[in-house]
């Protein structure tokens, strides 16, 4: 019975960071309608951008996390005009497969220098101990961390001039543009942001877990489970459905062998698109109808 | 009709090449690289149905060839069928998974169609994995013997070529008629503007989960010929990612929406492949150059090869389709 209780706790730990993951790509849907299929690679590159900042540069762990946001919204602010801006306002159609063109770039530049072998970065961190089952304080470092991130983002979307204005592109691009808002650089701030998300929230699972060039997909695919049970272009939804999806596997962990996991996630996916396609944590009215 | 438009010669001339070249000189080598041209260009007219007339991309379509190799090897290793029936059968399975698969997602529109199609591959794989009558991750393999019926290992490559041949063809025939067809004009009008379609009294869920039922057929019996050849199937090599991700380059390549446009991008598509592998710089980076690829023609030619044509010489419009 404490065995469950501490599996979902740290179920719960984990789910917060896949909610992070999420709120990247919910809010660059929010914002301009697009999906972005980069996450994978983008969640890859923050694994990647912590192995070599710590074995690489010496640097400790944490102090990885200021770089990898910067880097990440540097490159996403780069892959927008690459990319998504000739994109913006087209049928979704063009904006998957763009995405996807550039995820299969990144994937393959990735697979070609570094193989599809396992790397690891071990991150000593004193857990948390109660009775026989111990926390591990680097899942514990990575829920305090997504919190500190969510709050640092609630108050930029809710407090400053230029979170309002990404709100505001997001209600209505067109009202925006005319009270004077320059929607083209909110485009690509939002999209800045959601990447670096993405990079920070693999750096944080590259602490916990070992990782391959591969692994964006498995993640990916957790991060649309959760954005959608979230409802697409709702940051609180997203976190709180990351929170959801982790207490799931947690509870799920001592019944079932883990390679069914991401059997028993797609078919919750579906389920939650059939029954909820609103979202299931969405506390406001849909926006949009499609 | 049909045999009045010049599309249908042209088909029926592929056809007989691709069947008549390699004959010449018992040529293999030229059979093998034909087989996976006719392997491309059926993955990649069924996948064009999906994309080019509906507009909903199916970045899952290589689950449909997995699992028709899979079903085809299984009813043969297992259930001693022959090649004929099992290939057949393969097919009607996994149409109708597909066909339930599609009634579930049926409400869905576009992006969250999108976003289930991405998760349908890394499920299945995941699905068949871990699925004991299947052999799990070693998967399975065929006894030589299964080749006997068909007199022999060397005869029976034979025969699964010129069966794939087919295949192709019936594909391409297959998305010319379905174009044509008032089912092909519904799919073209939510292609173009959902909301209006419906209006205007397309069944719009029913067609969407139609055309990916449709989609999974020819794929699949493609999947049971191919894996049936290689006499081994494995999960890797059943959803290999890089094979869906080819057909939709494929497909935009060529011009997606048009019914020769997959054909003529499976050509160049090994041609331009077939180049870069010869160099060893660029072997490494398949992935990374298809990507390229994909991202060019989306942002600077979303008519493909097809689409470039058509506006050079738009007098081609009444002899392709």
């Amino acid at each position: 019975m404490i065995g469950l209780l501490a599996s979902i706790v740290d179920g719960v730990l984990i789910g917060s960071v896949y909610g992070l993951a999420a709120m990247g790509i919910t809010l660059i849907w929010g914002v301009m309608d697009v999906i972005n299929l980069t996450h994978g690679a983008m969640i890859v590159g923050g694994m990647f951008g912590l192995y070599f900042l710590t074995e690489g540069l010496g640097l400790p762990a944490y102090a990885a996390l200021p770089p990898i946001l910067v880097a990440g919204f540097g490159v996403g602010v780069a892959l927008y005009w690459v990319a998504v801006h000739r994109m913006v306002g087209r049928p979704p159609l063009m904006s998957l497969l763009s995405t996807f063109a550039v995820n299969l770039i990144l994937i393959g530049l990735g697979t070609a220098a570094w193989g599809t072998v396992l790397f690891n970065v071990s991150v000593s961190l004193p857990g948390f101990s109660l009775g026989r089952y111990t926390f591990p304080g680097t899942h514990i470092m990575a829920a305090v961390l997504t919190a500190a991130i969510a709050a640092v983002l609630y108050f930029f979307l809710y407090r400053t001039r230029m979170g309002k204005a990404v709100r505001a592109v997001a209600g209505n691009r067109e009202a925006a543009e005319l009270v004077g808002i320059p929607t083209t650089r909110v485009l690509a701030l939002a999209f800045g942001l959601g990447v670096a998300l993405a990079g920070v929230s693999g750096m944080l699972i590259g602490t916990m877990f070992p990782f391959t060039v591969l692994a964006g997909d498995a993640y990916q695919l957790k991060s649309f489970v959760v954005t959608v049970l979230g409802g697409l272009g709702n940051p609180t939804g997203a976190l709180v459905a990351g929170i959801a999806l982790g207490l799931v596997e947690g509870l799920a962990t001592p019944f079932m062998p883990v390679s069914w996991t991401l059997v028993m996630e797609f078919v919750l996916f579906v389920a939650v698109l059939i029954a909820f396609p609103g979202g299931l944590f969405n506390f406001r009215r849909s926006r949009r109808s499609t | 009709m049909i045999l009045r438009r010049p599309f249908f010669w042209i088909v029926a001339i592929v056809i007989l090449l691709f069947a008549v070249a390699p004959t010449i000189g018992n040529n293999v080598e030229l059979r093998e690289s034909l087989l996976l041209a006719a392997v491309y260009i059926t993955l990649a007219s069924n996948l064009n149905m999906m994309l080019g007339y509906a507009g909903y991309v199916n970045f899952g379509s290589i689950v449909f060839f997995g699992l028709g190799g899979y079903f085809c090897v299984y009813f043969m290793s297992a259930l001693n069928w022959a090649l004929v029936p099992a290939i057949l059968a393969g097919g009607v399975a996994v149409s109708t998974l597909a066909l339930c698969f599609g009634f579930g997602i049926l409400r869905l529109r576009g992006v969250y169609f999108a976003l289930a199609t991405i998760g349908v591959n890394e499920a299945v794989m995941a699905f068949v994995t871990n699925f004991g009558p299947w052999g799990g991750a070693t998967g399975i393999y065929l006894s030589t013997e299964l080749f006997q019926p068909l007199g022999g290992p060397a005869r029976a490559l034979w025969t699964i070529y010129y069966v794939l041949v087919g295949v192709m063809g019936l594909s391409m025939y297959l998305s010319y008629f379905v174009k044509v067809s008032k089912f092909g004009l519904g799919l073209r009008a939510i292609g173009q503007n959902e909301d209006a379609a419906a209006v205007l009294g397309v069944p719009t869920p029913r067609y969407k989960a139609l055309v990916y039922s449709l989609s999974a057929f020819l794929p699949a019996i493609a999947g049971g010929l191919y894996f049936f050849k290689g006499a081994y199937i494995q999960p890797p090599d059943a959803f290999d990612l890089q094979l869906s991700t080819e057909a939709l380059v494929i497909t935009m390549l060529g011009g997606q929406g048009t019914v020769m446009g997959p054909a003529l991008g499976a050509y160049l598509y090994e041609e331009l492949r077939g180049w870069l592998l010869t160099s060893a710089t660029f072997s490494n980076f398949q992935l990374v150059i298809a990507g390229v690829l994909l991202l060019i023609i989306v942002l600077f030619a979303p008519g493909g090869l097809m689409g470039w044509l058509y506006g050079r010489w738009p007098r081609l419009r009444r002899w392709l389709e």
